[in-house]
Order: C-alpha cells, then structure tokens, then sequence
C-alpha cells in the first residue's frame, strides 16, 4: 500500500448497519481513533475520538439522537457542528468560547460508512459494481498489514479457477474479484481498511446478485464468504507471524486554539454575517409567522438554548429574534415573527414581503439568555411570542427527559403559536388563555409560590407581564440569580442629558459623552469595536466590565442585583452618576 | 500499541521520591512482587521487618519506610515524605481502603482525584447527582514554604453527604498535593464540625502509563466498619477506572494547548504548571520548550 496516497483516497470506516440508533461507534483509520455516529435526522458524524476538554473517548459517551455527550464531565456537543453546547460545571454560562471538536469528512454510499484524511478530499466516486442488489459482507478484523492481506487475497483467487483478478487501485487497498460458477456471476470488491501499521478491517461488497435471489440464498453466499474470509484471516495472520511488527503509525493531534488553552473569561462575541434561505414559512398562529432558515453557504453555528439572531433585512433594517429550535439541531434555525400593529417595517416586511427561497443576512446566534440545566426545578413563563426563546429550552428539556413547567400565556386560541412542537410536552405544558392583567397576576402568584434552592424561572414576554412576574417573584423570596428574563424592548424613558468621562482600561483612551449621544456612539466613532445588537438596552450584547465610577442603568437586561453591584452596563443606553467611569475595554 | 512500557525511568524528582508500593496490613513473610518505575520488585516482612528488593538479582535492598499504613520505598536517594499527622491522631479510624491497578499514567489519576466536576457524571447518587452539576469558585495556590498545590473554598453538592444524612448538601472540600503523583483531600466530617475527614491518595507508577492508585481513609466515625470504608472506596475507584483508562493520551500533556480547561479545572491548571516546573517528565508529555 502507498500510505501517501492511500491517505488522499476514501477509505471505509465502518458499515451502515453498524451506525445503529443512538449508537457511538469507534472507528480507526491510520492510527487514528473517530467516534462515528448517527443523529436522528440521519446526519453521520466522524469525530477525533476525544473530548476536547480532558481527552476522554467520545465513543463511550451518549448519543442522545442531536448531541454527543461526555462521560466524564458531561459537555454535549453538538450535531453536524461538533460544538460544544453545553458545560455543566458551569451551568449559567453558555459555552463562552467556540469549542469545537475535530471532525473528519464522511459520506455513506453502497452500505458502507467512508471518510478521508487529506485537507481536499476528491470526489467520492462509486467502484463499478455489477448491476443487482448488493451485499455488505460482514467486516473481517485481521492483525496484519494490508499489504500482506492483499497478497493473501490475491493468492486465493489465483489459486482458484473460477475466481478472476480484475484489478486492484493505484494505492492497493482495493481489489475487486469476479466469480464465475455454475450458478452465479458475482464481483467482490475489497477494501482494505487501514487501521493501523498491523491491523486491517477487510470490508467487502458483493454486487451481482439476482434481485429474486431467495433469502436462504443470500445467508448461504454470506456464510461461504465468510468462511473463506475467515480462512485468509488465519493465513495472513500466520504470515505476519514471519515478518516483524511495524511501529505503530504516529498521530498527531491538532493543537485547540491559543485562546482555548487558557481558562476563559471573555464572553461569546460572534461577529461576521451568514447568509440564509427561507426554506418555508408557516402562519403558526393569529398574526404570527414562523420562518425555517438553512445555509446556503457553511454549517449553522452551534447554539444554546435562549440564543437569538439579528436578521438583516433586505429593507436595511434589524431586528433580533428567537431561535425556537433545539440545541442540536443545527440543520436549520426556526423563528417566530409577530406582526406589531405598530411596525416601523420589520415584522411587516416579514409577513408581506418576505417568500420562500428569499436569502437573508442574520449574525450568529448569540446567548444572554441561557438555560442552566442544573435546576431542580425549571419553571418557564411566556406571554404571547415570548414563547419563542421558552421554545428552544422546552425541547431541549424535553428530549433529555429533565422535568419543566411551561406557562403560555395567551389571548385566544388562535393565538396559541408552534402548537404540533407544543404538544409534545404533554402536562408539563399549561396554556392560560384569555387573562386580564389581574387574573394574569394572580395565576402568576400561585406559580411562583412555593421558591425553594435551585429552582429557577425563565420569563418571557411583554414588558407588563414581565415586571409584574419579576416583582411577584420577589414577593414570594426568589433570588434574583433564580430568576432569568428577556424582554422584547425597553420600553423605559432614557434620560440622556448629563455629559460623562470614560477611560478605557486597557486601550489607555480617554473619551467624553457629551449629552444626546450614547456611549456605543462614542467608542465607536473611536474605532472600539463592541458587538451591539438591539441598541435598546434589551439583549445584553454590548455589555461591558465597569472598573471604577458608578453606571447610570438604563437598560431592562440586567438584574437589579447586577445594577446595584455597578461592576457592569450596557453601552447602547446606560450612562454615568459619577462624572467619570473606567471600562474594562 | 503496547500495554506497559518497559523503558526505565531516568526522571530524578521522581526517582528521589517515595512511592508507595503495598499496604502494611497485605504484606506476609511470603515474597511477593510487584512493579515501580518499570522495574520488578519482590517485598515481604520477615520478623517485622520489611524488606525490598529489585527481583531480578541478588542487589541491595532498597530503602524502605513504613508510613499512612503503607510500605514506600524509593530507587534514587530518598527525599523526606510527606507529612499526615491527622493519621497519627488517636481517635481516628486508619483504613488502607484500596489498591487497585489502573491503565493510566500517574498524573492523569492525581489529576482526576482533584476533579469535582465529574462527580455527578461519574460518581452518580454518591459525590455527586445532576442535576446538581456546578463547581463553584474556589482558590488555589502553590505553598511557598513547603511547594504544595493547596485548592481551598472547594464546595460541591453532594447527594448523600454522610450515612444517615437527609437529603442534599454542599459538602467542603480542601485538597493538597504533596507529592508529583500522591494527593490529599480532607472533607467536612458529619460528626465534628472543627475537624476534617482524610482521604489519601497515593499512587505508585508501575510504569508511564500504568499504575495501581492506593487509598488511605481517615475519619473520625465511630460508626462505619472498616469494611465499609473499603467497600466505599472500592465503588468510587471502579468508578474511576474505565474512565481513566479512556483517556487519549495516557500520559498527562503539559502543553496548555493539548485539552482545554474551564475555570472549574483551576486546580488541574496549577498542578500542571507545578509538574512542569520541577522539570517532571515521567508519565507526561512535557510542553515544547
């Protein structure tokens, strides 16, 4: 075997039916080790067999149908995109960093599961299989090099008068065999999976086999050929027996990145735009229209459940929304937009405008609004589209079985959105419909009545019902760490007259706010480069560390707890007591 | 890949350290064996006293000192062992709980006795329970006076904080290490709230890439058997075991680019960093210069 070139070929790696059901499989391919495994939605995996944080085997983590789970330590990570998603240890956080595993290039053609080690892979291209159905012997593990297993394949057919060479490829892992009896005209076609220096996975594919071939028949074929494999697994065992072992191949594992080699304290500051398609459109509810955007480029990135989108309208204008799928499912985000009554154009443009197969521009997800999944008890309030971000962390819950209330408050019925998803949750799910502001608090009190450790609530919805949730819970001794929120905008009156200093700690400038101009303006127009999002004070993305001075909070974001510690604001809004403030920038 | 590793050590720090080989109380007149550093040892106690030898010629035995209930020996020139006087206080139970043979590299098993965060993952309804999964800050630092890694402020939610407990608590934790491949943990005691339950750690490297990790308990509980504190131990080792022996590479990289630690690895960070400084090789992959 050419090893260079046998390198920049496919090679199999496992068979399909090895892939079973929420199955981790392990994998090896040139020394290297690759969890391999099947989501729900089909997608085949083929990871570097290693968790990135301590090393330990993905293959004997969980697959849980979207995300691979760790043993060890339990971060999951994520379909298609081998992201993390989730870090218990740390549960308020979303993952701050990309983490993200080594992946390998895979594809699943005629029964077998293949991948490829060179940076460009050429296209995958079919052997010429006779035509019929075809059968995937069973997979034959041998102690010896594939170059004595070809020899040994080679030798057998040789030495039988029915069986006929037809050729073997350049870098001499594959050897195809034509048989010609009585009564079949059948091909086999090898290849010889590279494992290691001096260990081999034969993999074989009989093509040819009448369709009307009975089912005893078949076994029969199988047994045969298994019986034969078997015999030339012995004979090339024993050979290797006379030949020296090689060393094992070396393998080299990529490096994580400088910034994940040590321990984090930034937070997630994705940037850059995607371009998506509106895959379909469904009017979910009374003025509410869901929206399933794919990639028309790269892979979605991973995201957490809370996350939401700006989406970039083709009118100029931005607007955040929630991601309402699960963490995981990362072949598609799907959205829910209501039409305000109001609109300056947004939703609007969304409803009317807005058709399928238009491609849009969104940022990447972003979190501030996590989900901690080491609650006891996880209670989760939506008032009409506040159910979107509630969305993605119910199923999330749901599918890992963990327990959760989800309180949908709505008009009417027909304003009861993302119902097929809804009903899946069964009794964890109650919908109170058609409350006035007073029944609304007073089913509010009875659900927030009885706080106790580690439970938490998770609320979202207009600005009313959420200050009105946020003072019965207060009421009833939630801590405010227990109690998480995400308003839809700030709705408060912004006071910005009185003039302030910043310094910035670490680019070493000093620059003045005058009045009538926010701080986001301000650094921006000095080349400070800060990820904003709503610019309302609402989704916490400009956030920022404060070092010395005392903020004036402006925003609806942060807890009142996190106001008082005064240690952090929101640039878009937020202003200054003191005449000056030191930033952490 | 081959099982054990044959090559012999050449690392002084740890060929000048005590290692733990047996416990006192498994040790007879009859010569056993076992193996240190890549080499084979035969030890026995004849007339009280124990001896330890390298089996393969009639060589001088070896330095011994009998110490925590186990018997160490040493194959460069010994530097003092460590200190425990919790074990020589007379209320306490001694408890040689364990020795148990693991495929990993000696580091790799320090480094998982300092780890809170896969208790809930790996030790599940006993240190720990999901979903109860997070490490809260906690402080670490190397002494000055005797260069141990010392983590303080340690808390964790522990299902079943002690026998007879109700319900869940946070349990406090301080872990020391001593010594490059042995660790200490002292642990809130249930019965006494001014002092610590003990629970040592000292493994002894077969070879690089193969140990047996040996566990003293020492606690102040009139009420446990021995043989519970052994079976306890025992559960929470053959817990630890098959995760340990998935772990890629065996040996514990010191390069900080080789895995990627949170903030909740804090302990790990500086023990690593502690290894790298004393110039240990045996059982890591050193950081490229």
């Amino acid at each position: 075997m050419n090893l260079q070139l046998a390198k920049q070929q496919w090679q199999p790696i496992a068979a399909s039916t090895d892939l079973i059901p929420r199955h981790v499989f392990h994998a090896q391919l040139f020394g290297r080790e690759l969890a391999v495994w099947r989501a729900d939605d089909g997608h085949v995996n083929a990871w570097e067999n290693r968790c990135l944080h301590r090393g330990v085997r993905l293959s004997i983590g969980i697959n849980d149908g979207r995300e691979l789970v760790c043993q060890y330590h339990g971060w999951r990570y994520a379909n298609r995109t081998a992201g993390c998603t989730y870090i218990p240890a740390h549960p308020a956080d979303a993952p701050a960093r990309t983490i993200c595993n080594n992946q390998y290039p895979v594809i699943e053609k005629d029964g077998l599961i293949w991948s490829c080690m060179a940076d460009d892979q050429p296209e995958y291209s079919s052997t010429g299989f006779l035509s019929g159905e075809k059968l995937v012997l069973r997979s034959i593990p041998v102690n010896a090099t594939v170059d004595v297993l070809l020899e040994q394949l080679t030798d057998h057919a040789d030495n039988r008068d029915n069986i006929n060479l037809q050729s073997t490829n350049p870098h001499a892992t594959h050897v195809s065999l034509s048989i010609n009896d009585q009564h079949d005209n059948h091909q086999i076609d090898f290849f010889l999976q590279p494992v290691d220096s001096h260990r081999t996975v034969i993999r074989a594919i009989l093509s040819g086999v009448q369709s009307n071939t009975n089912e005893s028949d078949k076994l029969h074929n199988l047994y045969r050929y298994n019986t034969t494999l078997t015999e030339i697994r012995e004979l090339a065992e024993n050979e290797m027996q006379r030949l020296e072992t090689p060393e094992p191949w070396e393998v080299v594992i990529k490096p994580v990145s400088e910034l994940l080699a040590h321990m984090p304290e930034a937070s997630n500051r994705a940037n850059g735009l995607l371009r998506v398609k509106v895959a379909s459109t469904d009017n979910t509810a009374t003025a509410i229209k869901s929206l399933e955007l794919v990639s028309i480029e790269d892979q979605l990135p991973t995201f957490h459940a809370g996350a939401h989108i700006d989406v970039h309208l083709p009118n100029g204008l931005i607007r955040q929304y929630s991601l309402t799928n699960a963490p995981g499912q990362t072949d598609r985000y799907i959205i829910g937009v209501k039409r305000e009554s109001h609109s300056s154009g947004g939703s609007s443009y969304i409803h009317d405008s807005l058709k399928i197969d238009d491609v849009i521009a969104i940022s990447a997800p972003r979190n501030n609004f996590p989900l901690r999944r080491d609650a006891v008890k996880t209670i989760l309030i939506a008032g009409g589209i506040g159910i979107t971000p509630l969305l993605s962390m119910a199923t999330a819950m749901h599918h890992s079985a963990q327990p959760f209330q989800l309180h949908y408050f709505v008009q009417g019925e027909d304003h009861q959105a993302f119902s097929e998803v809804l009903s899946r949750f069964e009794t964890s799910l109650i919908v109170h419909t058609a409350l006035d502001p007073a029944e609304t608090q007073s089913r509010l009190n009875e659900i927030l009545q009885d706080y106790q450790d580690a439970h938490h609530v998770y609320v979202c919805g207009p600005g009313p019902m959420l200050d009105a949730t946020r003072s019965i819970a207060e009421k009833n001794h939630w801590p405010d760490n227990s109690v998480h929120f995400e308003y839809f905008k700030n709705t408060q009156t912004q006071d910005d007259t009185v003039p302030f200093t910043v310094s910035l700690a670490r680019s070493g400038l000093t620059l003045q706010v005058p009045s009538g101009r926010t701080l986001l303006e301000v650094l921006r127009e000095n080349n400070v480069d800060l990820p904003s999002s709503c610019e309302q004070g609402a989704c916490g993305t400009c956030r920022v560390a404060v070092t010395a001075g005392e903020p004036l909070h402006q925003d609806v974001y942060l807890s009142h707890t996190e106001q008082q510690r005064g240690d952090c604001m929101m640039t878009c809004v937020s202003r200054a007591k003191t005449d000056s403030l030191t930033l952490d920038i | 890949m081959s099982s054990t590793c044959t090559n012999l050590c050449d690392d002084l720090v740890i060929l000048n350290q005590w290692h733990a080989i047996a416990a006192i109380e498994d040790t007879s007149s009859a010569p056993s064996h076992t193996r240190l550093l890549g080499e084979q040892l035969t030890y026995c106690i004849v007339d009280e006293t124990v001896r330890v030898c390298r089996s393969d010629a009639d060589t001088l035995p070896l330095p011994v000192t009998c110490a925590y209930g186990y018997i160490w020996t040493c194959l460069g020139t010994p530097l003092p062992l460590f200190e425990l006087p919790e074990y020589l206080e007379s209320d306490r139970t001694n408890v040689c709980a364990a020795s148990i043979g693991v495929r990993v590299s000696a580091p790799r098993a320090v480094e998982n006795f300092l780890d809170m965060g896969h208790f809930p993952y790996v030790h599940t309804g006993i240190l720990g329970e999901q979903p109860h999964t997070e490490v809260r800050e906690y402080d670490v630092e190397v002494t000055e006076d005797t260069n141990e890694v010392i983590a303080t402020r340690c808390r964790f939610y522990q299902p079943q904080a002690a026998a007879g407990a109700e319900g869940g608590m946070l349990v406090e934790y301080v872990y020391r290490v001593p010594h490059p491949y042995c660790s200490v943990l002292y642990k809130s005691c249930p019965d006494d709230e001014s002092r610590m339950d003990v629970i040592a750690l000292f493994v002894q490297p077969m070879d690089e890439i193969n140990v047996r990790a040996h566990a003293l308990v020492s606690v102040i509980d009139k009420n446990s058997a021995p043989i519970a504190i052994r079976m306890f131990q025992q559960t929470i080792f053959g817990q630890d075991k098959p995760i340990l022996e998935n772990q890629l590479p065996k040996k514990l990289p010191l390069d900080p680019r080789a895995e990627t630690p949170i903030r909740a690895d804090k302990s790990a960070i500086v023990y690593r960093r502690w290894l790298s400084k004393q110039g240990i090789r045996y059982g890591v992959i050193p950081a490229a210069a």
